[in-house]
């Protein structure tokens, strides 16, 4: 894909290090995310994806290292690239007491927009999330992927340059999964940048042009999919990379004849 | 079957004992405290048979009655955490109705409250002891009253569940139970104050009662001791049929039950309404402010603070009275505002991790801070006047007025400004959302306590012009005083806002990532 020399990467890291006691949850990763790609960031469980993300969007100070979001230094500038952002955090609560419209509405008044604005984009979001009937009902009666969907049109309101998605696949139906796709397709074709994290290796295969796998808190590999996966299928690559794959076939009981 | 479900459920007890050795203790404690009890009541009905027939029969039928009404009434409270076995969780075995509905009845039967109340209701045939038919209709009318008790007791706790299964049903019972509480002590008082004033007539209040359903049963060995037989035999059949409705209802209750599980309904409100979102500034702060407000309404970890508001100038009213004086009434105003003013220094860590969407939208701290203060100012400052004149009128001291208001005012905005600091700088163990607001979180007592403490003595400090002004007022009967504490609570007070709100912005905007990983560490 071809890459303008002139245009600053949507997402650049240096030398990111962030500890957690004794434990060393990002471990000197740096990563260039070009502008205008679908990133895809894997990784086992406890990799350092998370953190390094919440790192990214101005959600955890890091000990060490620099992140630029097209070009704006992340922790210099913390309100300017908070503009450039949006953010779905996996694990984080949201305000479930409000109904799903008012969460939106909340989140898009919380980023300066007019009340116009965010009605007509609230109105928008609900709709292609298939949440339109589930507008009224409070946020703390939705099911998992509803919550998930919920979350991610809060991210989504204020319009961002750089999306950054952590898990945004996990418990949402395959209709919406195919959807909420789309919607991501649709905003990098016209020049938007996503970064998502996920467990399913297929979809980030089929979905992403780059991808990095990121294990114990460094980066093992990076690129463009087809670069990574070299020629294998991401899922084999992965395992190959992060190793930790057990041999033989389960307890013996375990199998019907 | 029936002893399976019977052994279910003392199993069910076992193990939540297993579970910590602390329980067992509680347990011990409350046996033996139990035991007592059911010893002083067994030997009270057996002194009973040494007195007059109609202290006896007093007694016995107020007695039974209010036991089949606290049967009745304690599974609209406990719906869903009592311990016993739980039908819903019994709706995937394939057991038959009828064998259910006598499985669940010997085992509340055989539970510790079952046993303590047919201990109990046995030791009524000691009272009747002087009339052998009397006696032996004692035996039978117990075992009837305690089945009463039991199967009332069940049905009741359905239809609580099934009402109760809804998540806005369950929070608001939450907190609802907690207004007799605090109002036990002058409640009890009351009550006794009563009941010795009403002795003469408690006969005749029994002999009412022991034609309803509640005390019917109980009525009927003391009917046959007097030798009315004819209203025994009615007094009689009011039980059975009492006794046959409620297994009946309870039955069609299992029933359907066992066909259509509880399920929550959720709860649904026009879906392009925004409610508050619409009436604020459309704004960072007036979204806050929004936001906070909503949570005072729906959160009943929020409507635990609120409960205050009408109970306090009960609770003061009434210990006023045994003053002699109404002075105290005129607190109300002051505290109240003091209450609320501090009740928002939690206001993070209620939000617990949902605070991130404020750190991901890029929130100005001043923004974080001035929203909360407007969502609590808008019902806060109106109350806190409307109750400061109530009680001036209330005790006709019109002449402490601004005086008073000036301490409240002041109390309730430097309140404010010490909340909007605190919040923002510390996280405290409090109930997550969704948890019961009286939920204790494991070593969030202490700090808590200690920072509770710190802050009604740094309130006390930064509202003392305008309460010196204001004793100097009350003392002196000079009203000059009086409007001079209520322009400095109001200036002073409004200044020490403005600080409050600045700092505690500068410190979120400079903490923020810093807060969050300690609610992230909390959660």
């Amino acid at each position: 894909m071809p890459e303008s020399v002139s245009l600053p990467p949507a997402l650049e890291i240096r030398g990111l290090v962030r500890r957690f006691g004794e434990k060393v949850a990002v471990d000197n990763l740096s990563l260039v995310v070009p502008s205008g790609s679908f990133y895809g960031l894997v990784g086992p469980n406890g990799a350092g994806k998370t953190t390094t993300l919440s790192m990214a969007t101005g959600l955890l100070r890091p000990d060490a290292g620099d992140i630029s979001i097209h070009g704006v230094d992340v922790w210099h500038n913390l309100l300017q690239a908070k503009r450039l952002v949006g953010v779905l955090s996996d694990g984080v609560r949201l305000f479930d007491r409000l109904t799903g419209t008012q969460l939106v509405t909340y989140a898009g008044l919380l980023s300066g927009m007019s009340r116009e604005v965010v009605a007509e984009r609230t109105a928008d979001l609900l709709q292609v999330l298939d949440l339109e009937s589930a507008g009224g009902t409070l946020v703390v009666d939705y099911s998992a992927g509803m919550t998930k969907k919920i979350a991610l049109a809060c991210a989504l309101i204020h319009a961002p340059r750089l999306l950054v998605l952590d898990e945004p696949f996990e418990s949402v139906d395959p209709v919406s999964s195919a959807n909420i796709r789309d919607i991501l397709d649709g905003f990098v074709a016209s020049g938007g940048t996503v970064i998502v994290s996920s467990h399913a290796m297929d979809l980030v295969q089929r979905m992403c042009d780059h991808v990095a796998v990121i294990a114990q808190g460094r980066v093992l590999a990076s690129g463009t999919t087809d670069e990574v996966r070299d020629g294998s299928t991401l899922e084999d690559r992965f395992v190959e990379l992060v190793g930790g794959r057990r041999q033989g076939k389960g307890p013996e009981w375990l199998r019907i004849s | 079957m029936v002893a399976h479900l019977v052994r279910l459920r003392f199993l069910i007890l076992a193990n939540s004992l297993k579970k910590s050795p602390w329980q067992i203790v509680a347990v011990v404690i409350g046996a033996l405290y139990g035991l007592g009890i059911l010893a002083a009541v067994v030997a009270g009905l057996v002194a009973l048979s040494f007195g007059s027939l109609e202290v006896a029969r007093t007694v016995v039928t107020l007695g039974g009655a209010a036991v089949i009404l606290g049967w009745w009434l304690i599974p609209i409270v406990t719906a869903g955490i009592d311990q016993t076995v739980d039908t819903a969780r019994l709706v995937t075995f394939p057991i038959p109705l009828n064998t259910l509905v006598v499985g669940l009845t010997v085992s509340g039967v055989l539970g510790v409250p079952g046993i303590v109340t047919s201990v109990a209701s046995l030791a009524t045939i000691v009272t009747w002891r002087n009339s052998a038919p009397a006696a032996i209709a004692a035996l039978i009318c117990a075992a009837i009253a305690v089945l009463t008790c039991v199967i009332g007791s069940r049905l009741v706790a359905a239809l609580a569940t099934n009402l109760g299964s809804g998540r806005r049903f369950r929070e608001a019972k939450g907190v609802l139970i907690f207004i007799p509480l605090i109002l036990l002590g002058p409640i009890l008082i009351g009550l006794s104050s009563v009941l010795s004033s009403a002795a003469d007539a408690l006969p005749d209040i029994a002999t009412v009662i022991g034609w309803t359903p509640l005390g019917a049963i109980w009525a009927v060995p003391a009917s046959i001791a007097e030798g009315s037989y004819g209203a025994a035999v009615v007094q009689f059949l009011i039980g059975i049929v009492t006794v046959g409705i409620l297994a009946v209802l309870w039955r069609m209750s299992l029933a359907r039950a066992l066909e259509t599980p509880p399920h929550s309904a959720a709860v649904k409100a026009g879906v392009r309404t925004i409610g508050l979102f619409g009436v604020f500034p459309a704004t960072p702060w007036g979204a806050v402010a929004a936001r906070a407000l909503t949570y005072w309404l729906r959160d009943p970890r929020y409507a635990q603070s609120l409960i205050i508001v009408p109970v306090l100038p009960l609770l003061l009213f009434f210990y006023s009275g045994s003053f002699g004086s109404n002075a105290l009434l005129n607190a109300t105003g002051p505290i109240v505002a003091l209450l609320l003013a501090l009740s928002i220094y939690t206001d993070v860590s209620y939000d617990n991790t949902a605070y991130a969407l404020h750190l991901e939208k890029g929130v100005s701290g001043v923004a974080d801070r001035l929203g909360r203060v407007v969502a609590l100012t808008v019902f806060g400052l109106p109350i806190t006047l409307i109750l400061c004149i109530a009680s001036v009128w209330f005790t006709d001291a019109w002449r402490i007025l601004p005086g008073l208001l000036g301490v409240s005012v002041g109390t309730f905005l430097s309140g404010l400004a010490l909340s909007s600091v605190i919040s923002g700088r510390l996280v405290f163990a409090v109930p997550a959302p969704g948890e019961s607001p009286f939920k204790a979180r494991p070593g969030g007592g202490f700090t808590l306590a200690l920072t509770t403490f710190a802050t009604w003595g740094g309130l006390a400090v930064l509202a003392l012009p305008e309460v010196v002004l204001a004793v100097i007022g009350f003392v002196t009967g000079n009203a000059l005083f009086g409007w001079l504490a209520l322009l400095v609570g109001a200036v002073f007070g409004g200044a020490l806002l403005v600080i409050g709100i600045r700092w505690g912005g500068a410190i979120l905007d400079r903490r923020g990532p810093e807060l969050l990983a300690q609610l992230q560490a909390q959660k």
